[in-house]
């Protein structure tokens, strides 16, 4: 079972690189933003997968807590700062 | 390999799927809004399942509960998160896709 985890975390490393790509290719601000929003969630699920397999998820269950609530605000905090940012269309 | 694991693999199997799709829809969609709209379903979703699957594997403790407020709070805060982005975008004068334009 531990290695079933072991593939998934290896799986999801997999699918944060290719969230980079639009990362650093979004055309928009916004598309970054949402990518890293993106990269936040898949990292909160490898936080998980971690703590079950060190066999020790109480801790990284609060962990994964707090990043969660720190994703959310995070994601508020630029929004709120974003709202006078005007573009020409496109 | 009780039965409990093979419950726990089939929910994680099934949140890897949304991820996939999640990031398939985010690198091929064209315009903003339509890569927001895969995003916000898939990818909650994804995590959905994945938590449910690790809080079943994790079964009946404290921390499982604790897993599964994670799961509630997800549900909760993705959507606004979603929404918020959309509304920041449009109001930034970024117009949606039209099939004529590129």
């Amino acid at each position: 079972m531990i290695d079933f985890f072991i593939f998934v975390g290896v799986l999801l490393c997999v699918l944060i690189t290719f969230i980079f790509y639009r990362v650093f290719a979004g055309p928009t601000l916004f598309d970054r933003l949402i990518s890293m929003g993106v990269i936040g969630t898949k990292t909160l699920v490898l936080l998980l997968l971690i703590g079950f397999i060190y066999k020790r998820p109480d801790m990284f269950v609060d962990i994964s807590l707090v990043y969660t609530l720190l994703n959310f605000i995070g994601v508020l905090a630029i929004t709120k700062y974003l709202r006078r940012y005007k573009t020409d269309g496109y | 390999m009780d039965i409990k694991d093979i419950i726990s693999m089939v929910f994680i199997g099934g949140g890897l799927f949304f991820f996939f799709t999640g990031v398939v829809g985010l690198l091929r969609f064209p315009d903003i809004y339509t890569r927001m709209h895969a995003l916000g379903k898939c990818d909650t979703l994804g995590l959905l399942l994945n938590v449910v699957g690790l809080a079943i594997y994790n079964s009946s403790s404290l921390t499982s509960i604790k897993i599964l407020f994670i799961a509630v709070f997800i549900l909760l805060t993705s959507p606004v998160v979603t929404h918020i982005i959309a509304k920041i975008t449009y109001d930034s004068g970024i117009k949606p896709w039209q099939k004529d334009n590129s």
